[in-house]
């Protein structure tokens, strides 16, 4: 386990001059990722806004190399970048001693929605690549679309709260039971909140020869209305009311990295967020109510498979 | 940058100089500035573990410095650094 | 030395692959394509080529995987057709936009809907703006041709940008031809090794591939594709022409048939061609002036060439196996096109026909022929758009 001490020797692969917003987690996940990866890395991003941000033409932020296709396609393209890695490596082209790590980046709109066909194909195939879902839980980039990853109660431009509406109506997908259930050798879920967790987990995933695929919660000041210095703040209140849990299922074996010392009421994180906002009345106490009791099932069922 | 013509750049939009985006200053977004008190520091970078923006100068293991060419002001590091520490401070930024 | 084997027009394109020998084969089944990569399949199975093959879920990855597979330097093919070209179309636009010199073969079948599986162009024909190089193939031999002259023009420094080739669904992908295969030699020396520029894994040069280019700079990429396709014309030419010395094969971006002192021409592409060509020698033999233009290339489009084919004709017809709905054929409205470039005005009809692979018989060709003949002396009267062999 690197130390930070360690970790801030390495040179950044992002550069400053990118155009994220001010406080923007998304960046600070990709940043913790690529900080954990020793070799030199072959990075593909979705469409999506770290694909925006990080590359207004003639600039780019980017020290390693780069592509972006399209939205839905990442996992597909970095399947292509990684095949060719092999095969020209094989016919000599590529010096053997070379070694690369192929990562692919995608939020929630390219994973959990749009791209999921092609990331579950990248995955089936065993391609060489550790996937990152850097998840804020809405589209963003577009202006706060609801997507797959939306919690429920949540205000987005899509599906907004009104007078016979309290926000979103369904619960978020389990994105990494998904994976999980493709049976890969390493999935897990994380948060910039707790960087070393992050970082065993990057490390792990880029150790393990097949494919791999981490889940980060990455909160979104602009769409979650949360001033920008609480970013990291409130991926911590993630974790720690369970909202999202940190574990990892490593050949099958389903492992809880992080067990909140105490189990925080959901209430103490969403009422941060504006886009919980109207649910900070009497009125809406039962949507509340379900959202606890939706994360107390799912911390029970979880707990209950790393029994197993 | 002087915007050249399709004669000059390389095809396809690819770009070959890695990490340009130095040039592009985005501390000028800034309304809010952090400012580091050098006497508390206890260098534990969990500031430039949060940071967003590349804009906190690391040597050697140790906080150094603010770029203020790139800070953006979010506060996150003043919001993350430790309690007992509490070595930075965000102000106004002067410049506006 | 070339060797004459008995191959349907999938065998003979996946022949062409084997020697070839590409990096990296991205494909996703899809009637008519199917055995095109079950024979490639089954050389990578066997050791005969070194590809690696990605058998990805879906067209969209197809063509995805091998724009990846392109950017990190490798030489990239894949086959499709149909509603797999035109699910994999947003990536089609992508290959050539990033100028990724991606072979594709496209086995040309109907495009849905209702859904069809046998032959039209309303496939590759949709895709006619995106930017890749297009060159249809009349027969078997010359899909073949095809694919290894693609690869050769695709990589050319001056053009960089993606082909495909087509060839007629079940017409010619499911019938045994007589086809000549060259050595593996000499396809290997004809189309050399592949070396690639400001890709992805020279990590000692790290390139940004796809950025978001806004509206200081998109136009100016765009030029330079417009100009790279511009390009590829003369390129097709050489290609061709140093293929034609090799094989002993001639190639043009158009074939004229007996179009020496032709009064009346019909121009087709695909393989329809070869039934022109049949009704041609017998309305000859009977003494009447009539000729054939097979146009090989449709993007880049030959317009000078296809001028010089037409300028002396007294009428000519354009066979279209593909609709643009609100226009006609769009190979009609190519050549009306060409001819208003000089100033030329000939009368010309367009018969839109073969929609969802019905046949094509060389009576109907004749009736064309025969209209041409009123058309040459009392002009086009009436419509210029037909539907040849449809039921009223």
């Amino acid at each position: 386990m690197a130390t930070i001490k360690e970790l801030s020797k390495k040179k950044e692969i992002i550069s400053g001059g990118h155009r994220a917003c001010a406080g923007c987690i998304p960046m600070i996940a990709m940043r913790q990722v690529l900080r954990a990866a020793s070799n030199p890395v072959v990075v593909g991003c979705a469409t999506g806004c770290m694909e925006v941000v990080t590359t207004i033409y003639p600039y780019t932020a980017w020290r390693s190399s780069y592509i972006h296709n399209a939205f839905e396609n990442v996992a597909a393209t970095i399947s292509g970048v990684e095949t060719a890695y092999r095969i020209l490596k094989k016919k000599g082209k590529i010096p053997e001693d070379t070694k690369i790590d192929f990562i692919a980046f995608g939020g929630d709109g390219g994973t959990y929605d749009i791209g999921i066909q092609s990331l579950s194909g990248a995955m089936e195939r065993g391609h060489n690549m550790l996937y990152v879902c850097y998840n804020n839980e809405a589209y963003m980039n577009t202006g706060v679309q609801r997507s797959s990853a939306t919690p429920y109660g949540a205000f987005t431009n899509t599906a907004p709260s009104g007078s016979v509406s309290f926000g979103k109506k369904q619960f978020s997908k389990d994105l990494t039971g998904i994976m999980a259930a493709h049976r890969i050798p390493y999935v897990a879920q994380t948060s910039v909140s707790h960087w070393r967790d992050l970082v065993n987990k990057v490390q792990k995933a880029l150790s393990i020869d097949g494919p791999t695929f981490l889940n980060i919660l990455a909160p979104c000041q602009l769409g979650w209305r949360f001033p920008p210095e609480k970013g990291v703040e409130i991926a911590r209140l993630a974790v720690e009311t369970c909202f999202w849990p940190l574990y990892e299922v490593e050949n099958g074996k389903l492992r809880i990295t992080i067990k909140p010392k105490e189990k925080k009421p959901v209430l103490e994180y969403i009422k941060l967020q504006g886009r919980f906002r109207h649910l900070m009345k009497d009125s809406a106490k039962d949507v509340v109510d379900k959202i606890q009791k939706e994360i107390d099932l799912r911390w029970e069922e979880l707990l209950e498979k790393s029994k197993v | 940058m002087k915007e050249k013509g399709w004669k000059e750049i390389p095809i396809g939009g690819t770009i070959v100089e890695p990490g340009n985006a130095v040039e592009y200053k985005t501390g000028s977004w800034r309304t809010f500035k952090p400012i580091w008190h050098k006497d508390r520091c206890i260098h534990c970078l969990i500031c430039w573990m949060y940071c967003p923006d590349e804009a906190i100068i690391v040597e050697n293991g140790k906080f150094v410095r603010f770029d203020y060419d790139y800070c953006k002001g979010c506060g996150i590091c003043a919001n993350e650094c430790p309690e007992k520490a509490n070595a930075i401070e965000m102000v106004l930024d002067r410049k506006i | 030395m070339s060797t004459i084997i008995g191959l349907t027009g999938n065998e003979a394109v996946a022949e062409a692959m084997r020697q070839i020998n590409p990096d990296v084969v991205a494909a996703y089944p899809i009637t008519p394509q199917t055995e095109l990569m079950h024979k490639f399949a089954d050389f990578v199975a066997n050791g005969k080529v070194d590809t690696e093959m990605i058998l990805v879920e879906s067209e969209h990855s197809a063509m995805s995987a091998s724009v990846g597979a392109a950017a990190g330097g490798a030489r990239a093919m894949t086959a499709t057709c149909a509603n797999g070209l035109a699910l994999m179309w947003e990536i089609v636009y992508i290959a050539a936009s990033l100028r990724l010199p991606i072979v594709m073969a496209v086995v040309n079948r109907a495009l849905s809907g209702p859904i069809n599986i046998h032959n039209d162009h309303s496939d590759s024909m949709g895709c006619r703006d995106s930017g890749w190089i297009q060159i249809y193939s009349e027969n078997s031999q010359e899909a073949y041709d095809n694919t290894i002259m693609a690869v050769k023009i695709a990589e050319n420094k001056d053009v960089l940008l993606p082909v495909m080739v087509t060839l007629d669904g079940f017409i010619l992908s499911h019938t045994l031809e007589r086809i000549e295969i060259l050595d593996d030699k000499q396809v290997r020396e004809f189309i050399g090794e592949y070396i690639p520029q400001n890709h992805l894994l020279d990590i000692n040069h790290p390139v940004t591939i796809g950025p978001l280019d806004l509206q200081d700079y998109y136009f100016e990429h765009k030029r330079q594709e417009a100009e790279a396709i511009n390009n590829a014309l003369e390129v097709v030419e050489e290609v061709s022409f140093e293929y034609s010395r090799l094989t002993g094969r001639n190639y043009d971006v158009l074939e004229l048939y007996r179009m020496e002192d032709a009064e009346r021409a019909i121009v087709a592409l695909g393989s329809t061609a070869g039934t022109v060509k049949f009704t041609v020698d017998s309305l000859r033999e009977n003494g009447e002036k009539v000729g054939m233009i097979k146009l090989r290339l449709f993007r880049p489009f030959p317009y000078k060439e296809i001028y010089e084919a037409l300028k002396n004709v007294k009428s000519f017809a354009v066979l279209d196996k593909c609709i643009s709905f609100g226009y006609g054929g769009p190979v009609y409205g190519e050549i009306k096109s060409a001819l208003y470039n000089y100033q030329a005005f000939i009368p010309a009809v367009n018969y839109i026909y073969g929609l969802g692979g019905r046949d094509i018989k060389p009576t109907s060709i004749k009736k064309v022929f025969d209209e041409l003949k009123h058309i040459t002396k009392e002009g086009v009267n009436g419509k210029l758009i037909h539907y040849l062999d449809v039921r009223e």
